[in-house]
């Protein structure tokens, strides 16, 4: 190992070499032969760690010559920025709020067609021996009538059992669900939203009355706390939602606002 | 057993600025509205102007009877009427959109009519400045020169200028019947210009002084004329939020260090500071703000006797001043952060006359009626409320928006209030009923920015849907 900085006491007493400078100017001079050589050379792996070394080398240069010359040439075109506000907004933080939502007539239209322009148009359809699941009863198990629900479901607010002979379908308190994560396509901001009700299930409408949610159904969601309002100036609180994902296997519904 | 009530009372007149008008009366205890208008009028040698009659404070509606309250009554005492002498003309509410005029390529962040109703622009966030056509209802002139939002627009008094401020700070006048810039540009400010205000018209019928206020804590007088600062008055910490320009020759600017400033716009020297706001101040409003505003121009009169010698014009403008100043006081009213109004005598004293509490939200916006008689209050709190520009008192709130209210006007006849608002409605309440006449839906988004023309034909709104609205009976 070597003891204490003897180069630079060398260089402190003695001096360099007198053809030091030469020599170290025709060292970088003949660098980017070298390196160029290098890299023809270079094969396989060792090729790839080189090149992915020099072109991060060469971001990082070119990103240096760019702000120098940001540094010399002073802007004096600064961009309008969008989102006008009134004076009296300018200090207060407003978020900013997507446009009003399309007109309310042809939702209307739409919702009487029972057809959505849906992020997800098509949807695999789910068979009723992958939704319901079998339950035998009776003494001897051979009656085979009930059906449980083995996919996430919405119970409303106001349901109450039947007696269980004529309880047909049961619907499992575990896949239950009350909200929703829904995302706003322009506002690119998720809100966990109460769901308000299923609209449509494709596959089935016997899975729409049940209440039966999977991938690709369009649920209505109370959106009341956004304040979005409409043309009228009224808030808007209930609004269409498609899922995204599937809400049995990732234990949480995902979907998004139909604008 | 049953008293008999007296089926007469002694009564008197008085106005409602406290001056005896007449000897007592006997009056009937069912005389009508109408009946005691007679009587006024032939007590005061007029013609068929309408009266507001008030008992106790409490508006006659129907009858005398109606209003007092009979058990209490004292036969013997003499019952004060006072009366109130409204507008003799009448602003028809509006009620349609008769155009929504495209133009702007971004939010309407300002419109103003001139001070004669005959002109509107408007200022947006696409940096232009643009006048309309009224009559037509179509756009005029397309005004290029700001390079970023236009954030206030102000037409000057005799309604020859049109001064209009941007984000950058930066300042320039309009010839509004061309659409081209006149002068320089007026460089100064170092951030946005909150407000615009000019030299009313019967200090100086030349219209050539301009105030503005800025972000950065200045207020600047300019010369409109060289397009050079006359004064800077410094002396706020803070942005300074509002500028008023009093019918005495006195500044007043509010700020958001939680003062208000009184200057005098002569020599730019520091009157008086009011201090009383725990929180920024918003908004600033004068019982003269609408005769400032319309100058020599009355609304309905003076159409036919319209005038171009600038002394008469001067003098027809200070005798309105005067006839609304009375006392010879300007009263200032203050919104603020705080959720609190205060009410000033600024001339006089520093003490506020009045504190104004009961808004929920920040005070956003406030306005003196016409007749100088109530003050409107827009807050975020999604209402409107009422009070007595006298006392301070609380008459009443109208709510029925559903989101904050930014802005309030008045109808030059002080019978109408409008009010627009963060739910994309303007409202229309009336001030006989003080009830919502009228609901106008219309606007797609946000409504930032409205005004009442001073004759009472049109309103203009606009705002972040990027359309102009003209509004019309």
């Amino acid at each position: 190992m070597p003891q204490n900085e003897y180069i630079e006491r060398h260089q402190k007493l003695y001096g360099r070499r007198l053809d030091y400078e030469e020599r170290k100017r025709k060292r970088e001079a003949r660098e980017p032969h070298k390196r160029a050589e290098k890299a023809r050379k270079l094969r396989g792996i060792k090729a790839k760690i080189f090149n992915k070394e020099r072109r991060n080398e060469k971001i990082q240069m070119k990103k240096k010559i760019k702000a120098h010359e940001e540094k010399n040439v002073k802007q004096n075109t600064e961009k309008v920025a969008e989102g006008a506000l009134p004076v009296y907004l300018l200090d207060r933080d407003v978020q900013s709020r997507a446009k009003v939502l399309s007109n309310m007539i042809k939702q209307k239209r739409k919702e009487k067609a029972g057809k959505w322009d849906v992020p997800i148009p098509k949807v695999r359809a789910q068979a009723d021996a992958e939704v319901f699941k079998v339950l035998k009863s009776g003494k001897s198990k051979r009656k085979a009538w009930k059906r449980m629900v083995t996919k996430v479901t919405f119970v409303g607010e106001n349901f109450t059992r039947k007696p269980p002979k004529f309880e047909r379908f049961i619907r499992p308190m575990a896949l239950r669900f009350k909200k929703a994560h829904v995302t706003h396509p322009e506002l690119k901001a998720t809100f966990c939203l109460p769901i308000i009700g299923v609209k449509k299930n494709p596959s089935s409408q016997m899975y729409t009355s049940l209440g039966v949610i999977t991938k690709g159904t369009v649920i209505e969601v109370n959106i009341s706390e956004l304040g979005l309002v409409t043309q009228a100036g009224k808030v808007v609180w209930g609004k269409y939602a498609q899922v995204t994902n599937n809400p049995e296997n990732d234990g949480c519904i995902n979907a998004v606002l139909l604008v | 057993m049953e008293v008999d009530s007296p089926s007469c009372i002694q009564a008197k007149f008085k106005s409602d600025t406290g001056e005896e008008t007449g000897s007592p009366l006997d009056l009937p205890l069912n005389i009508t509205k109408d009946q005691l208008q007679l009587i006024c009028n032939a007590l005061l040698q007029e013609e068929d102007k309408p009266f507001l009659f008030f008992v106790k404070d409490v508006e006659i509606t129907t009858t005398i009877k109606d209003a007092l309250d009979l058990k209490t009554l004292n036969s013997e005492e003499v019952v004060e009427i006072i009366y109130q002498q409204q507008a003799v003309f009448r602003v028809r509410p509006v009620t349609r959109c008769t155009s929504s005029i495209p133009g702007h390529a971004e939010a309407v962040i300002s419109t103003c009519f001139s001070p004669s109703g005959k002109k509107l622009a408007s200022g947006s966030g696409d940096t232009t400045v643009r006048f309309w056509d009224l009559n037509t209802q179509t756009p005029l002139h397309v005004c290029k020169g700001h390079s970023n939002w236009v954030l206030c627009i102000s037409w000057s008094p005799d309604g020859k200028k049109l001064a209009s401020a941007c984000k950058q700070g930066r300042i320039i006048l309009w010839d509004p019947s061309t659409g081209n810039q006149i002068g320089k540009p007026m460089l100064g400010h170092k951030q946005w210009v909150t407000a615009l205000a000019w030299e009313p018209y019967h200090r100086n019928p030349e219209c050539r002084k301009l105030a503005s206020s800025s972000k950065d804590g200045d207020v600047r007088i300019w010369d409109t004329v060289t397009c050079l600062t006359l004064l800077s008055l410094t002396g706020h910490s803070k942005a300074v939020t509002s500028v008023k320009w009093g019918g005495n020759g006195l500044i007043y600017t509010s700020s958001q260090d939680r003062t208000i400033k009184v200057w005098r716009a002569d020599d730019g020297v520091l009157c008086r500071t009011l201090e009383g706001h725990a929180h920024w101040v918003n908004t600033l409003a004068l019982n003269t703000d609408y005769v400032l505003r319309t100058g020599p121009f009355h609304p309905v009169m003076d159409n036919n006797a319209y005038s171009d010698d600038k002394n008469v014009l001067q003098q027809r403008a200070l005798d309105r001043y005067n006839a609304v100043c009375q006392q010879g006081a300007e009263r200032l009213v203050s919104g603020s952060d705080d959720f609190t109004l205060f009410l000033w005598l600024p001339e006089k004293e520093k003490k506020p006359l009045a504190r104004m509490t009961g808004h929920q939200q920040l005070i956003n916006d406030v306005k003196f009626s016409p007749d100088t008689r109530i003050i409107a209050s827009a807050s975020f709190d999604k209402s409107v409320k009422l009070w007595e520009a006298a006392s301070g008192k609380f008459i009443t709130t109208l709510r029925g928006h559903v989101q904050a209210v930014y802005m309030v006007a008045w109808s030059a006849d002080s019978r109408l209030l409008l009010s627009s608002s963060a739910d994309s409605t303007l409202k229309v309440w009336s001030m006989k009923t003080k009830k919502l006449e009228l609901d106008l839906p219309g606007h797609a988004d946000e409504v930032y920015a409205v005004d009442w023309s001073p004759d009472g034909a049109y309103v203009a709104s606009g705002g972040k849907d990027k359309v102009l609205k003209l509004w019309q009976h």
